[in-house]
Order: structure tokens, then sequence, then C-alpha cells
């Protein structure tokens, strides 16, 4: 436990220049869009406290906004903003509209009766009533919903790092798909500080005595807007090309930091989740993009893969990985699993991909119509000798794996299945094997040699990207360290690549990483 | 000063009140009595146009209030609240100067007015940077009252000034109020629903139910020429108590006074307050003492019922 905590220090030691950044960030997507939320909030529950025929339809606009799932809001946006910080700030926004609108309606609304009757009877005008009554007596309750607002937003905050918007969730995402905890906890912990130190903060602001008000009402504004200029800090530099790598390639010997280091590459690179990653590319608003060498979408975009000529992306041959255990308890599996092996070829599987990422057919069509083409397929036999439980990660891909091998399982053995498909990332996916929550998932030669087993420097330079000298290493350990066991290869090898679009790559005359590289360096 | 004709105002179907009319002369105070829902709350919050009439007229010193921009007309117009309607976040002193200050007083003005009204209403200048929750009920009430008084408006308008307060409290701060001398100055409407308020304040009383008026008049009027049966019924139960109340024995000779063990009691003095008297001492009767304080009759008890008597003998007869 104390080594742990000891390598999470070191860590946040060693990536504190992110660290703060990141922390920066996130302060001020946070505040960016409180602002926002308060300065439009703020007016649109007074008036709905005037006039309350509108409250309903307001209160319920917010409540709507309020109950869409974070990821998907960012969905919708990203075709109206694109990536980046405005759709992050717009989506934080909408979060934090719902409880600054609802609290500044109850606390007016909630203004006793007779002091408000009061005041109209001394002679004050509207306006006046809202200044020195209303809003005043109001307070402590808006104050409390932007308190609540805030660690809303601190919290949604961390999905900002999805579309490229930065954020404490880039080491979060990028941990979780490195099968990183100190990268997690690097990211988790100070988020949790955040949204504990605001929150505490607030809180002393809402019992501040009504005498002090004012001298507040100067300070509040100035420091939220100096919280809000965090943002712009880091991202204070840009540069000719725009990379757009996932959190996951960010981290990886053979990602962002092998580009570093063994081609010397230096791009400008904000970080976005793979999901928006090709569609930004195709819209110019990135140039360079970490995809995977049979995505769907390189066909649809239009991208062209760059030629890694100095091999720092190591094969990642697509093969099922399955625990000992449920080879012993389902005798039949592993020759009903191998019956995919050798079928799918780089170009099958990228037209597979296509068919799903772009065709938006159903993965458990394409997998069908596969095993039909190929002679495979069986109608299902409804037995029941046990349960046959499959994983898969959280894109197109593992989804049209996982329902061929469900299909062949239960077509050519008495199993039935249960699919347990969108398992957020690599880390998510092998402890759901470990725990024997699944029993199989199909995995990467590559990411298992890097993410899972962490291979050191050494032994990758001794394989040398060989496919077969890979795929045996990785056997014999997970064998040995896990009691996994690696089947026979399915066929295609679904690498890291840079991508750029085939238009611009051909204009600037970029083929090669190292093209890449040179032309970024001429000024 | 007040002259109202004809006001209506409706809600919807209900009326709450009815085409009433009636005059209040300058430096009359008018309670309006009646059961809660009669419209006498209404008609009050329409004189200073809390709530605006449907139809009629009301005219202050001579001026169409509906005419005159409500803000400004509300500064010119007293305002007292049953619960006072303090404002919770102000202390006494910011309570008190909300008027000057949307009038733009000076602060000299303002301050020399609060700590005036202070003194007259009994308050501790120590209480001013209190907030209206560390008060007792009588010293928010009194607070209330000196926030509708600090730019001495002429016209005052009370809506159950004293509903909120125990029945002690009450008669205390009604003995004080009756009193003053800053009241006495005042053209004052009040709202309320206790008969013996009504008749202890006013100078006239006007009994209202189901938003029109059954009988306005002296308290004498309407408990000795009650002018329907609502009117008697509604008098009913404290009849006997308030004509003691309104009963007076015949005057002392000019500058002379009633005493009472050496105490001087007001010559304006009800029979009630006389016979109250009485019977907390242990004296046989009230002396009456002439400008020479020399005494030229006595009043005991056969005297004061006899006296009793004779006056609502007249008034029936009236």
């Amino acid at each position: 436990m104390n080594e742990a905590q000891q390598t999470l220090w070191q860590f946040m030691q060693q990536q504190s220049d992110k660290l703060i950044a990141q922390t920066l960030q996130h302060i001020g997507l946070t505040f960016i869009s409180l602002i926002i939320a308060i300065v439009i909030g703020l007016p649109l529950g007074i008036f709905i406290a005037r006039r309350k025929q509108f409250a309903g339809a307001v209160l319920g606009f917010a409540g709507i906004m309020q109950t869409i799932p974070s990821i998907a809001l960012l969905g919708f946006l990203i075709p109206v903003l694109g990536i980046g910080a405005k759709p992050a700030i717009v989506a934080l926004f909408l979060y934090a509209l719902l409880p600054i609108i609802r609290n500044a309606y109850t606390g007016i609304t909630g203004v006793n009766t007779d002091v408000r009757e009061a005041a109209v009877a001394m002679g004050m005008s509207s306006p006046q009533i809202l200044a020195k009554v209303e809003l005043p007596l109001a307070m402590p309750v808006i104050l409390a919903g932007i308190r609540t607002a805030t660690v809303i937003n601190v919290g949604v905050a961390t999905l900002a790092s999805y579309i490229a918007a930065g954020g404490l969730g880039e080491f979060i995402f990028g941990g979780i798909s490195l099968n990183n905890t100190n990268m997690i906890l690097a990211g988790a912990i100070p988020a949790a500080l955040l949204a504990i130190l605001f929150d505490a903060l607030l809180s002393l602001v809402q019992k501040v005595n009504l005498k002090k008000a004012k001298a507040f009402a100067v300070a509040a504004p100035v420091l939220v807007v100096l919280l809000s200029s965090f943002y712009f800090l880091p991202s204070a530099y840009g540069g000719k090309l725009t990379a757009g790598f996932t959190p996951e390639f960010m981290g990886r010997q053979d990602g962002n930091l092998g580009l570093q280091s063994r081609y010397g590459l230096k791009i400008h690179t904000i970080v976005i989740s793979d999901a928006v990653m090709y569609k930004a590319a195709f819209e110019k608003e990135l140039d360079v993009i970490s995809g995977y060498s049979t995505d769907g979408r390189l066909k649809a975009f239009d991208l062209v893969t760059l030629v890694d000529d100095k091999k720092i992306f190591p094969p990642y041959y697509a093969a099922p990985i399955v625990s000992e255990e449920a080879l012993r308890k389902f005798p039949d599996l592993e020759k009903t699993l191998n019956l995919l092996s050798g079928k799918i070829n780089d170009s099958l599987m990228t037209d597979l991909n296509y068919r799903t990422d772009y065709l938006h057919q159903s993965p458990e069509r394409v997998a069908k119509d596969f095993l039909i083409a190929h002679k495979l397929w069986r109608p299902a036999r409804k037995g029941h000798a046990g349960e046959v439980r499959i994983g898969s990660k959280i894109f197109g891909e593992q989804y049209i794996l996982a329902n061929m091998y469900a299909m062949l399982i239960e077509g050519y053995t008495d199993y039935s299945v249960a699919t347990k498909t969108g398992l957020g990332g690599t880390k998510i996916c092998f402890d759901a094997l470990t725990n024997n929550q699944i029993d199989f998932y199909p995995e990467y030669t590559g990411t298992g040699l890097l993410a899972i087993l962490q291979a050191p420097k050494t032994v990758v330079d001794r394989l040398g990207g060989d496919k077969n000298k890979t795929y045996n290493y990785v056997k014999n350990e997970f064998a040995k360290q896990y009691h996994i066991k690696w089947l026979q290869p399915i066929g295609f090898n679904n690498a890291y690549a840079l991508m750029m679009r085939q238009k611009q790559a051909a204009a600037l005359g970029v083929k090669t990483i190292s093209d890449l590289k040179h032309y970024l360096d001429k000024k | 000063m007040i002259k109202v004709e004809n006001l209506s105002k409706t809600f919807g179907n209900i009326k709450a009140v009815d085409k009433v009319s009636f005059e209040v002369s300058e430096r009359e105070t008018l309670v309006l009595l009646g059961t809660s829902g009669c419209g006498k709350t209404t008609l009050l919050k329409m004189i200073n146009r809390l709530i605006e009439p449907t139809s009629g007229t009301v005219m202050v010193n001579g001026e169409n209030i509906l005419n005159k921009n409500a803000t400004e007309l509300r500064r010119g117009i007293g305002y007292v609240l049953q619960n006072t309607g303090l404002f919770p976040h102000y202390t006494v002193a910011e309570n008190i100067a909300v008027v000057p200050q949307l009038l733009k007083w000076d602060k000299k003005k303002t301050e020399a007015r609060t700590r005036e009204l202070l003194q007259k209403l009994h308050l501790d200048k120590k209480i001013l940077s209190a907030y209206p929750n560390e008060l007792s009920g009588g010293q928010q009430q009194r607070v209330g009252l000196a926030r509708a008084l600090a730019v001495d408006p002429p016209v005052l308008l009370m809506d159950e000034p004293f509903g909120a307060l125990d029945t002690i409290t009450r008669s205390k701060i009604q003995a004080e109020f009756k009193g003053l001398d800053e009241l006495k100055r005042k053209t004052i409407i009040m709202v309320t629903h206790d008969v013996q308020e009504a008749f202890e304040l006013g100078d006239r009383v006007c009994l209202m139910d189901k938003g029109s008026i059954v009988q306005l008049g002296t308290p004498a009027d309407l408990l000795f020429n009650p002018a329907s049966e609502f009117a008697i019924d509604f008098l009913k139960e404290q009849q006997l108590l308030l004509e003691f109340k309104t009963a007076k024995p015949a005057p002392p000779p000019k500058g002379g006074t009633f005493e009472l063990d050496g105490v001087v009691l007001p010559s304006e003095a009800s029979l009630w307050f006389l016979l109250e008297q009485l019977k907390f001492t242990n004296t046989e009767y009230i002396s009456i003492l002439d400008s020479e304080r020399k005494e030229v009759g006595k009043l005991g008890i056969e005297k004061l019922m006899a006296a009793f008597y004779q006056h609502t003998k007249n008034y029936r007869h009236e």
C-alpha cells in the first residue's frame, strides 16, 4: 500500500506539468460555464418568479437538460459546435442551469409575503424591491443553487476530455484505457478535492453575514472571472497542425511517447475520445489523429494512414483470450472459438467496421451476414449446458466479434451465451476477466504486451514488432501470470496508425511519419 | 381628507368590495370593522393601491389617487401591517429609514427623525442596530409604526396593527397609541375584527359585511342605534361592556379633575375605567375637584351606575 502511494506521488510529481495544466483547465471549464449559467439562469429565475405562467416551461426545459446523460449531450453537441471547449462549456452550462434557475425562483417566491407587501406599500418600485428586498433575502437559497451547480460541474467536467476540451478527465480516462491506476488516481483525486474545496468555500460564502454581502458581491464576480481565465492559460500555444490523440494513445510507449522519442515528433496535441476523433479530422478540426488501421471510418471519412517507417507500432493481432477456468468448465469452447481463426484479414475487418461505424448496420447483422457468407452460421441450438459470458470493449469491432462468437457458441454447442459488451476499456475488460466476471473477450497482442503486461523496453525491442514472436510472448506470459489462454489469432492486425485527410497529406507530401516530422520542423 | 366613492373590487365573480362610499375628515380615525372576508382589508389596500379598484374613485386631499404614480402615492401614505412586514435583513435603523431613503432625505435629517420617533414610541436607542428578529413582538410593532411615520405622512393606513400581539401587550400598546400626539395629527384608517379595539380607537366605526357597509357612525351610534340585525348580532356578546366603556359621567367643572387617593384620573374617562379604578382600590368614591382643587362632589359606585342608566336612556331616546 505504502509503495503504491509512493508511486502515485512519484507519478504526480513526474507529470506535475500536465497535472497543473489539467487542473487549471478543469477549474476554468467549471467556472466559465458557471458564469454563463449564472448570467443566464439568474435573470431567468427572476423572470419566472415574476411571471409564474412561464415557470413550468422554463423549469421543465432545464430539468430535461439535466436528465440527458452527459456523454449523450456531448455527442449531440459535436455536430453543431465541433469539438473542444465550446461544446464542453455548453454542456456544462446546461447542467448548471437547473439548480441556478430553480433556486433563484424558489428563493424569490419564498420571500415572506408580508415583507414584500411592506416593500410595495413603502413605495418601492419593482426594481427596488428586487434589489433591496427580494435578492438579499433569496441570496442564501440562490447561493445554495450555485453551490450545487459548481459541484455538478466539477464532476461532469471530467467528461470534457472526451471531446478534446482537456481537464482532469484526460488522466482518468487515459488511466482506464492504459490500465494505469496511478494515472486514474492522479486525475480522480484532484477532481474530488476540487469538488470538496469549492463546496466548502461556497458554504462559507453562504454563511457570510448579510452585512458583508456587499463586499462579497464585488469580490465574487472578480474571483469567478479569474478562475475562468485559468482555462486559457494552458492552451495559449498553438502550432501548424493539430493532432487529436485518444487518452490511451497519449500515454503509451507505442503511442505519443514513442512518436516523441523515436521520431522526435513535436505537434500541438489535444486529447479526444476515439468516438468523435475521425469525424473531427474529416471536419478539419484536427489534422492528424491516432486511429486504428482496420477502422471502418478510415474508409468513410477519406483518411489515409501514414507509414510507420521506424516501426514504433507493434503488431495488434486480435485473438480471443479465455480464462483457463472457463476452458475447463466449457470443454467445447476452445474449438468453437477457433472456428474464426484466420478467417478475417485486414481489409475484411475494415469493411465490416465500415458497415457498422458508417452504414450503421447493427453489429449483430454484420456478424450474421459474415458467418453466413463464410458458411459458418448455424441456427442456435438453445442448449442448457451452462452459460458462457462474453465481454467486449466499447467499440464497433469488438461488438462484431462478440456477436460472431455468441452465434458460433449457440450454433455449435449446447451452451447459452451472455454478452457483456461495452466494457469501457482494456483495464475494465481485463479486470472483468481476471475477476471471473466474464469468460473471454477479444484482445490484441500489442495491447497485451504493452498495456497489460507492461513489458519493459528491452523485451519490446527484442520482439522487434514481429507478429509471431509477440503472439508467443504474450501467450506464455498470460498463461504464467494470469492463467489466461490466448487462442489462435483471428487474422487481422488492428494496429495503431497515424492518419490524415487524404487531400491534405497529398498536398503536404506527407506519406510517412518521418515526412510529417520534417514538414513540422520546417519552421 | 379622504373621500371614497362607489368603490368596488371584484375577484373573478366574487364582489369583495361592492360600491362603498365614505369620507374621513382630517385627523379623524375611522375603523373598518367586520369578520374575515367582509372586504375590509381589500378596501383598505385600495386606498394606497396595493389593490387596484375595479371601479369607483378614491380622493386623497382632493386628488384622485388613480391619476397619481402608485409608488409616489405610497411614499406619502404610512402603512402598518399586522405582522409588521419589517425587512429581516435590515436593522431597526435601516427599517425606519426606508421611506426617507426612497425620498432621498439626507442622513442627518433621517437620523434626527429616527431619534424623535424612538423617544415618542418609548423605544431604546440601543435597538437601532438590532435586527427585527431580535425584538419582542411589541417592540417590532412599535418599529413598524415608526417606519410608517418616518416621513410624517398625513395619512396612515393600518391593517390589523395589533392582531399579532398577546392580549396584555395589545392593550398596553393600544393605550399608548391613543395617547400619541403624532397619531392625533393623522388621518387614520384602520382595519380590525376586534370590536373592543374598534370602539377604543375609532372616532367612527365602519361595520362591514359581504363587501358593503352595514353601518357607519360613532361607537355610541352603533351601540345604541344599531341599523340592522347584523349590527346587533355583531356587538351582542360585548354589548354591556361596550356600553360601559362608551358611557361617561358628567365631566368635572371647567379646570377641575377627577381624583382617586390623590391620583388624577383623565376627565374624559369612561364609566368602565372609573369603575375599574374603584374596584382596585379600597376607597369608596372618586372626588370631583374644581379648578381650585376644592371637592365639589363624589362619585361612588351608585352614582356611576346611575350615570350609566341616564346615559343609555338618553342615547336610546335620541
